[in-house]
């Protein structure tokens, strides 16, 4: 070894430690903003580690790919609005994982006769997690943009297809580990994982998105822990697993908090065919006009916003913000309950509000709020529907039995915001929505609550 | 691969795996949407692949344009990751200052 290679191999280790001491901080809210720092000091000194000791002859195109991805980087974290978070994310998964699968193609068409059998299975790994989620997460971020329907497109044997195309893969997959040489079977193989990577998601409803999200996350980790295997390269490997790891932890979060499997998630098709299963939910939607809302919310104690999606649809967070700071000042305690799934990623509502210099000590979690709703006189649901639905807990028949809820029925009263008359995306009726303590106050969100803010003003 | 090497490399993993979970699962609720961004930043360490991959010697010229591609959507991870995490966290405040805040989002505007 000479001596680039240590310096090389040290700021590698310099790295690694830097990366886990990132996400340590990253447990407070306080300190996580100082541990990203650090972890940009990690990337920078592997860089520079690398591009010191990795024996680098052309360096035209390694200046060029780092002009152009800093200016494309540069300029989706600038303009991206907080809205677009889960789109954004869902990208820049595409975009980890296909640097993943190129680095993977190269060492095939260069090194593949050098790379023993433990070496090619990680390479073969590489390529299809790699691949799948470059579609996957390009479907996705498509899907959360509303650029394709964000509904389940499923068809008639979907799953004997889907199956098909997997098997494929791994055939290819074994048959190119025993004969590398191959490199038809080897590119049939990542043309294939191409393909799975949409089958998979496009089944996928979009409010299942925070599980497909966490896990297209966790496979561009893995996919990056492989390209370690490949390359023998220990960074790469610890920085992918921390990833693949933090993922994986994140989708079975999410599941929880649906009551569902994975497989469910992966392969049920959620939302697609909903038979009529919700409880004899009739009754009228009681409807209440804004100064009425305003009125109630302005005699409050406690008062506590469930936002949901239509929070971020709406890009309702500054109105909310506005009508909670309004009623603090008259002395209501005014509180944010915020489902697990709310939204489309894991924490969306949170940063929303945050976004909208809501405090986060009045941001609560599920387990905290929930004893709560039965001495709040008022709670608001801003957009949100399944997450409140009564039925997950009440009705065993429920498609969405047994999934966690805010249990904002039990406050004394309950004002819902929403666009329509319609059903929310599931489909299932909310009873919810016909108990005589809700009332019902219909138009876009934002609007509603910059009305309301100005209503409570004039009470 | 040589065997210590390659069972080194999966202790390497085995224990990232645990110091990960340990790590991750302290991290709260309020918090995962810029987690996921900076694991997913973090993990765009493929880019020191994708470097030797674009420049090191004994690579042909399709290998280099290969590494470009992957040198452009690695450093768009690396870069757009961070800065958006950075600016998802500057939001997260305890006990906002309206005025504060707003000067200071217009010095920070980057």
């Amino acid at each position: 070894m000479t001596l680039t290679t240590y310096f090389m191999e040290a700021t590698y280790l310099v790295a690694s430690i830097l990366f886990i001491l990132s996400l340590k901080m990253m447990s407070h809210p306080d300190t996580a903003r100082r541990g990203m720092f650090l972890a940009e000091g990690g990337m920078f000194a592997a860089i520079v580690g690398t591009l010191i000791g990795a024996h680098i002859v052309t360096w035209t195109w390694i200046i060029a790919g780092l002009a152009v991805g800093s200016i494309i980087g540069a300029w989706m974290a600038i303009t991206v609005p907080m809205t677009a978070m889960p789109q954004r994310t869902a990208l820049s998964h595409a975009f980890g994982a296909l640097a993943a699968a190129l680095v993977g193609v190269g060492e095939f068409m260069v090194n593949i006769n050098e790379l023993g059998p433990v070496k090619r299975g990680a390479l073969g790994f590489e390529i299809m997690l790699g691949a799948l989620t470059t579609t996957g997460s390009l479907i996705a971020a498509a899907k959360l943009q509303g650029i394709i329907q964000g509904k389940p497109v499923q068809f008639r044997g979907q799953n004997v297809v889907n199956a098909s195309i997997c098997l494929g893969m791994t055939g290819c997959f074994v048959y190119f580990w025993i004969h590398p040489e191959a490199s038809t079977v080897f590119y049939t193989m990542l043309a294939l994982a191409f393909v799975f990577g949409v089958m998979l998601v496009i089944p996928i409803g979009s409010a299942d998105m925070p599980v497909v999200m966490s896990l297209l996350n966790s496979y561009a980790g893995l996919a990056a822990a492989a390209t370690g295997f490949v390359l023998g390269n220990n960074v790469l490997i610890i920085a992918g697993t921390l990833d693949g790891f933090s993922g994986f932890i994140l989708s079975v979060l999410m599941c929880k908090a649906m009551n569902r499997s994975i497989t469910n998630v992966l392969f049920g098709g959620f939302g697609a065919a909903i038979a009529e299963v919700s409880s004899d939910a009739g009754g009228v939607m009681r409807e209440i006009s804004l100064d009425d809302a305003a009125m109630q919310l302005a005699f409050a104690n406690r008062v506590i916003f469930v936002p949901g999606y239509g929070l971020a649809t709406a890009q309702a967070q500054h109105a909310v913000r506005e009508l909670g700071e309004l009623l603090e000042e008259r002395g209501v305690a005014v509180k944010y309950a915020i489902h697990p799934v709310a939204g489309r990623m894991p924490g969306h509502m949170n940063v929303l509000l945050a976004e909208a210099n809501v405090p986060y000590s009045s941001l609560y979690e599920m387990e905290q709020i929930n004893p709560e709703f039965s001495s709040t006189d008022v709670a608001v649901v801003i957009g949100a529907n399944d997450v409140v639905n009564p039925d997950a807990r009440d009705n065993p028949k429920s498609l969405i039995a047994g999934m966690p809820i805010l249990e904002v029925d039990r406050a004394k009263s309950v004002i819902v915001l929403k666009r329509g008359q319609g059903r929310g995306f599931s489909g299932l009726e909310n009873p919810l929505f016909f108990k005589s303590c809700t009332s019902m106050l219909y138009g876009d969100a934002k609007s509603s609550l910059s009305h309301l803010a100005q209503a409570v003003q004039h009470v | 691969m040589n065997p210590a090497v390659l069972i080194a490399s999966v202790y390497v993993f085995a224990l990232a795996a645990f110091l990960g979970y340990q790590v991750i699962s302290r991290v709260p609720p309020l918090l995962h949407t810029p987690l996921m961004s900076a694991t997913n930043a973090i993990s765009g360490i493929s880019l020191i692949g994708s470097l030797v991959l674009a420049g090191a010697k004994g690579y042909p010229l399709p290998a280099h344009i290969l590494g470009f591609v992957a040198v452009t959507t690695a450093t768009v991870n690396v870069v757009g990751g961070f800065g958006i995490t950075d600016r998802m966290l500057k939001m997260f405040r305890k006990k906002p200052d309206a005025k504060q805040v707003a000067t200071e989002s217009k010095a920070v505007a980057k």
